[in-house]
């Protein structure tokens, strides 16, 4: 196509986020342009002015500024602004003014619309735009999905109202009237920090008071729910639901740090419910038989794709798919015991690695084992238990999840134990460390229980932190195997740069990048006695801890964002391809701009390593 | 436009000029026959004293065979509309012209465009209709004047055998202004020194505007409209009268 704006076309070409865009847009947005000329110390934009489009410095340079006339930003040519305001309400945020005589572009606001709608490059540009608004905004909740963004706590409308255990149902009741709720918590006593003993809710009142033909007069105590099943403050809305679900309760305390902030009900849920996604979590536990469920792990991946095009974070899916994946364990064992039969001793199906991470994606092994009760005996149960690894092992490599490679799978009989004997495990492991062994076995330092005894995996996750903290030989054994995996440099032309000028065609992004990461993080929670597993969790705990130099926890968290994400997006487009989504990533399927930021990271867990080394130096062989 | 020398300027047709262009296109819409000039002459001009923030402008460009505006013809023409604001380079028009003599090697060398190109273009008749509507009220403005004036005077003339005349402000003269006025220009003029390049590339440069690849007859429209922006942000005020400008 011939175009007339040739030095406008010449121009856009050389500057991201256009000279990303393909050949038609491009053109289209050339012939939009318009020019202006302003003299310098002459103002371009003025606070809170309607803003109609996008504006590029063709020639001089312009400073943006804050409210308060503090300077935002210096942009040169090349340089664009005014995007935050035409990405909120077409008002002008940061006021612009000519720092030399300069030459504007002018790109109207429905031609960048159309270019921030229709090309992901170009809005991941406008939205993260340069460094310090990528640090700003890359784990900012831009997300328009509110069941998948929203935390609980943001569903909380009022405290909590409470009654003492020994007020009678019908001051209860009366309660309820006044302040016009459905449910009260109850506590042990009228003071203070009286602890949570119990909830009372609507249908309790007319299933245990009325329908049983109690006396008003009873103490509240004989009518209310005493198991509780809460959700922390932080945990998403639609983990809520997948607990009220689970559970069939209608109301959920909220706690943060064990103390009650308030209650949810499904009400606040339903209203914030829209996303059909979530479904898929619902219906796992409706299907029948694994055939059944094996016909869901398609509409999972299109749930993740979904996620992903929806701007979700790499916080969110991976919890999302965590979530899916825990689903379908639970379901598949639920099927288990109604086969087999009922379990001849307790027991606890431990989910371990990425899902015990909440670090799940679409491309995962089954890594999983079984701490059965110390009063199993191998010669009674060893065929039930067998036999309930191996349906387990064989229904989630129907559902897409392979078997693992390193045979660390319930079905393994070294991974199939008594609490006992896991208990010495991990004695063994962190008193006599040793790297090689912990290469293999690093991967239950993450556990997390899914099903059965869940209490075990807490009772282990403690004795792993209380054990830790007296063997610091330990802790230099993970810290040498955290830093054996390392990112490259970075990339040239099309190319993988390593650190010795080696370049390859691919690049595997778990490998180099989020498992050297999360084995990081790792060591770094371990070293404090951090409980979360989460790596986005752990890296709060460790920012908050202090341990490492300043700043340097808000650059993980951002490197892991953004290689996270890379790998994700990378995932998404395979499947969406009709490919079968891996970690490769090639080079020239990466933008300029991903190119750029994913290298800023590299260099981050980069320096992070050497961070580690020095603080870890050694270590016994 | 800037390959012509002063001296190789043949003719100086107009002699109809005033300041007060309102009244010389009344004049002319009144004298004129033919219907497509009579509406460019009613939609007239703006008031000589009108601020410069008022006034619609259009920048003009023209590539021509060779240098002689009774020989030669126009081969395109690009227009750009603008206002002090704003240059609307996204409402730009160009229009490729079939000249009445043979294209020259030369000239083909100065702005590219070939036999093939314009094989399928037409006679400048058939563009005089578009071209007056798109001027029709606003003030033109060129860079080097004469020529532009002189090559759209006889080009309508001997196709309409009727004149066109409208205001233009040639960035030429006003730069030619900025340099002879002020110290700098007096002391220029003491010493005998050579004049600054007026072309256009160099007088851009002087405001710091990027160079451009020259004769494309839109991009140079554009160039001589970001001048203009230019000129009047370093020389004179939004408030200032056309009619300070134009000729």
């Amino acid at each position: 196509m011939q175009i007339e704006q040739i030095e406008i076309l010449n121009f856009l070409k050389r500057y991201s986020p256009f000279k990303e865009l393909p050949d038609d847009l491009l053109h289209q947005t050339a012939m939009q342009v318009d020019i202006g000329y302003f003299k310098a110390g002459t103002p371009i934009l003025r606070f809170g002015e309607p803003l109609q489009a996008l504006h590029l410095v063709r020639s001089g340079a312009v400073e943006t500024y804050r409210r308060n006339g503090v300077l935002y930003n210096r942009l040169s040519e090349g340089g664009i602004f005014a995007e935050q305001g035409l990405l909120r309400d077409k008002t002008v945020i940061f006021p612009a003014t000519a720092l030399e005589d300069s030459l504007i572009y002018f790109i109207p606001a429905e031609c960048f619309e159309l270019l921030y709608k229709s090309d992901e490059v170009f809005a991941d540009y406008v939205e993260i735009g340069d460094t310090q608004r990528k640090k700003s905004g890359v784990l900012s909740d831009k997300n328009s999905n509110e069941l998948m963004s929203s935390e609980v706590r943001q569903l909380i409308g009022r405290a909590a109202v409470t009654l003492a255990a020994d007020a009678t149902v019908q001051q209860a009741a009366q309660l309820m009237q006044q302040e016009s709720v459905s449910s009260l918590l109850i506590v042990a006593d009228q003071s203070k920090d009286a602890a949570l003993v119990g909830i009372v809710t609507d249908r309790d009142l007319r299933n245990r008071l009325i329908a049983a033909g109690l006396d008003y007069q009873q103490k509240v105590a004989v009518v209310m729910t005493t198991e509780l099943v809460c959700i922390e403050q932080h945990q998403f809305v639609f983990e809520a639901m997948l607990l009220m679900l689970r559970h069939n309760v209608h109301h959920l305390p909220v706690l943060e740090e064990g103390k009650v902030l308030g209650i949810i009900s499904i009400a606040d849920v339903i209203r914030y419910e829209s996303q059909n996604s979530l479904y898929i979590v619902s219906s796992i536990f409706r299907q029948q038989t694994v055939a059944e469920l094996q016909s869901l792990s398609t509409e999972l991946a299109s749930c993740f794709v979904r996620m992903v095009n929806e701007d979700a974070n790499s916080r969110m899916i991976g919890a999302a798919m965590a979530v899916t994946g825990r689903s379908f364990k639970q379901r598949l064992l639920e099927l288990a015991e109604q086969q087999l039969g009922p379990p001849p001793v307790p027991y606890c199906f431990l989910a371990l690695g990425s899902m015990a991470r909440d670090e799940q994606l679409i491309v995962t092994d089954q890594d999983n084992a079984l701490v059965l009760h110390n009063d199993y005996d191998p010669l009674l149960h060893q065929d039930y238990f067998a036999a309930l690894a191996q349906f387990v092992c064989d229904g989630l490599a129907a559902c897409g999840y392979s078997y693992c490679s390193g045979d660390i799978m319930a079905t393994n009989s070294q991974w199939r134990q008594p609490l006992r004997v896991w208990q010495q495990y991990f004695t063994d492991w962190i008193e006599k460390p040793d790297a090689q062994r912990l290469l293999n076995s690093g991967i239950f330092f993450d556990l997390e229980g899914v099903w059965g005894q869940v209490r075990w995996a807490d009772q282990l996750n403690q004795q792993i932190r209380r054990q830790v903290k007296a063997n610091p030989d330990f802790l230099a054994c993970m810290a040498r195997n955290a830093i054996s995996r390392t990112p490259p440099l970075g990339f040239f032309k099309d190319f993988v740069l390593e650190n010795d000028g080696q370049q390859n065609n691919s690049l595997d992004i778990k490998r180099r990048g989020t498992a050297p990461l999360a084995d990081l993080v790792r060591v770094h929670a371990l070293s404090i006695g951090c409980t979360a597993t989460n790596t986005y969790e752990r890296l709060l705990a460790v920012k908050a801890a202090g341990i490492l130099p300043k700043g340097r926890a808000d650059d993980l968290l951002d490197a892991l964002e953004v290689i996270a994400m890379v790998r994700i997006r990378q995932q998404a487009k395979s499947l969406q391809a009709g490919r079968a989504a891996d970690n490769k990533v090639k080079p020239e399927e990466l933008s300029a701009f991903e190119r750029k930021t994913l290298k800023e990271a590299f260099q981050i867990l980069s320096y992070a390593q050497k961070f580690l080394k020095f603080r870890y130096p050694g270590g016994r062989q | 436009m800037f390959y012509l020398k002063k001296q190789e300027l043949k003719t100086d047709p107009l002699q109809l000029l005033s300041n007060n262009w309102q009244k010389t296109m009344q004049q002319l819409e009144l004298s004129t026959k033919d219907a497509r000039l009579k509406a460019f002459y009613q939609a007239g001009a703006v008031a000589a004293d009108t601020a410069l923030q008022e006034v619609s402008f259009v920048a003009l460009d023209f590539e021509t065979t060779g240098l002689d505006p009774v020989r030669d013809g126009i081969v395109s023409i690009g227009l750009v509309p603008l206002t002090l604001g704003r240059i609307q380079s996204s409402k730009a028009q160009s229009y490729l012209v079939k000249p009445r003599v043979k294209l020259n090697e030369s000239s083909v060398i100065v702005h590219g465009i070939t036999d093939s190109a314009i094989a399928q273009a037409a006679d400048l008749e058939l563009y005089i209709e578009p071209l007056l509507q798109a001027l029709a009220g606003k003030v033109v403005l060129v860079h080097h004047l004469p020529i532009e004036r002189a090559f759209l005077y006889h080009g309508v003339m001997s196709r309409l055998k009727e004149a066109v005349v409208f205001p233009m402000i040639d960035t030429l003269a006003l730069e030619r202004g900025f340099t002879q006025s002020g110290l700098k220009g007096w002391w220029r003029q003491l010493t005998k020194q050579s004049q600054p390049s007026l072309r256009l590339a160099d007088c851009r440069q002087r405001y710091q505007l990027p160079a451009y690849q020259p004769h494309h007859a839109v991009t140079d429209a554009i160039a001589c409209a970001e001048l203009f922006q230019a000129q009047v942000a370093q020389h004179f005020s939004v408030s200032t009268p056309v009619g300070k400008l134009w000729s």
